[in-house]
């Protein structure tokens, strides 16, 4: 079975798979990282979005030797090594932006990517459609959707 | 998901020979489609041949041509500050593509070859007379595209570029299927030396279309206006859970006049 090597939340690592094994398999069967979620399996929910390279990405539309070579980063990943939350991850608790928390994984990677590539500011309309390919059955978004405006400035004035 | 043997030639005569192999390999493009038709083992290949590392990315504006190669994103194409410039349609249509994540990953050879009767880029390759090169030879869209998930390429064909004839004006206006973003009605108008084309995705029991009478009346006239009355037959059109022929017939009318007034803002 072909084996593969990539980076994962800053550490390398390596594995052996089959061809048809999913990124999102990988990550969770073979890596123990059971926090990117497996929702719908069928590419429409966004539970098992990860970063890849920068970008969020579906991991379960993905083989995991697609991603040979990648730097990734999951949900696990974010948090500092003291345990401090992610400015994002902060202020989905503050402004009370999950209720199950299934798809909170995938939402905040996915709006990480949204706000990373919006350095010139983001309307709320930006983050209602920046936010398609991410499922939410509980909170009806709203909260989502004021915790990722108000992780905008605490996001870019970090990068300064 | 069936397993296979997965390759990432780097090599183009490589690729194209381990997709001429037995056991009915398959090329791999961004995905997005063929990874869940996999899951649903609605296919069962020997071997996936992965695309990504033949060097098939790029935007390039070769004088009144603008050249798009194969593995190219859609979210790379509607960020290139050079298909806004030359093509701004193109661009503003593959950033309604699906999602953030499936415009990362997904390529517009990828949605080509698939040839989905709902997709968008048929339209504008079609509507601009693009033309698609291969490994082997040069296409125009009208041979191309040949029905519902069919194409002229061979099974060992691999798309390398998209060539689109830059128009004058040109406009596309979808009406999305709120759930898959797939166009339920796509129309795609061009204002080009050669007069205007329409085309329609979306709609068509054959997938995508060049609406004749369309073109004759905006040849008269490029405006929204000219389409006042301009029937699609309603027998043509195809009809699912989501929309019925008539409604299907009707909302290509209200896309194309749509996209004329987009085209002549």
């Amino acid at each position: 079975m072909p084996e593969l090597a990539m980076t994962v939340n800053k550490q390398k690592v390596t594995g052996v798979v089959e061809g048809r094994t999913l990124l999102v398999e990988f990550l969770r069967n073979s890596l123990g990282l059971t926090g990117t979620h497996i929702g719908c399996d069928t590419s429409q929910c966004g539970a098992c979005v990860v970063s890849i390279d920068g970008k969020s990405v579906k991991s379960c539309t993905m083989l995991a030797l697609q991603a040979a070579g990648a730097d990734v980063t999951t949900i696990e990943g974010l948090a500092g090594p003291d345990g401090a939350l992610h400015p994002m991850q902060a202020m989905f608790r503050e402004h009370h932006a999950l209720q199950c928390g299934f798809c909170t994984p995938g939402m905040v990677m996915s709006a990480i990517d949204l706000v990373q590539t919006h350095p010139d500011g983001l309307t709320e309309d930006e983050i209602r459609h920046g936010l398609e390919g991410n499922l939410c059955r509980c909170t009806g978004y709203h909260n989502i959707v004021a915790a990722i405006a108000a992780a905008w400035p605490l996001m870019h004035s970090a990068a300064e | 998901m069936y397993d296979f043997e997965y390759l990432r030639p780097k090599q183009m005569d490589e690729a194209v020979r381990a997709l001429a192999a037995e056991g009915d390999p398959k090329a791999l493009a961004g995905g997005m489609t063929f990874i869940p038709v996999l899951k649903q083992r609605l296919n069962k290949p020997s071997a996936i041949v992965d695309l990504a590392s033949l060097g098939l990315s790029g935007i390039s504006l070769a004088g009144e041509i603008l050249k798009i190669g194969a593995m190219t994103t859609h979210g790379e194409i509607a960020a290139s500050s050079t298909v806004k410039n030359a093509f701004p349609a193109l661009a503003s249509m593959a950033g309604n593509i699906g999602d953030r994540q499936v415009r990362y990953r997904g390529t517009i050879g990828g949605s080509l070859a698939n040839n989905d009767p709902s997709a968008c880029y048929p339209a504008a390759v079609l509507a601009t007379g693009a033309s698609i090169v291969t490994d082997r030879r040069t296409i125009p869209a009208e041979e191309f595209f040949q029905g519902m998930f069919t194409t002229d390429l061979a099974a060992d064909e691999l798309i390398t570029e998209i060539h689109f004839p830059v128009p004058e004006r040109a406009a596309y206006a979808k009406f999305p299927n709120p759930a898959s973003h797939y166009a339920m009605v796509g129309v795609f108008v061009a204002k080009t030396a050669d007069g205007a084309r329409v085309a329609v995705t979306g709609a068509g029991q054959n997938g995508v279309f060049r609406h004749q009478a369309m073109e004759d009346a905006l040849a008269k006239s490029f405006d929204p206006q000219a389409l006042q009355g301009v029937m699609t037959p309603v027998e043509l059109m195809s009809s699912d859970i989501h929309g019925s022929a008539a409604y299907r017939a009707h909302l290509v009318g209200v896309m194309a006049m749509r996209a004329v007034a987009a085209a002549i803002r």
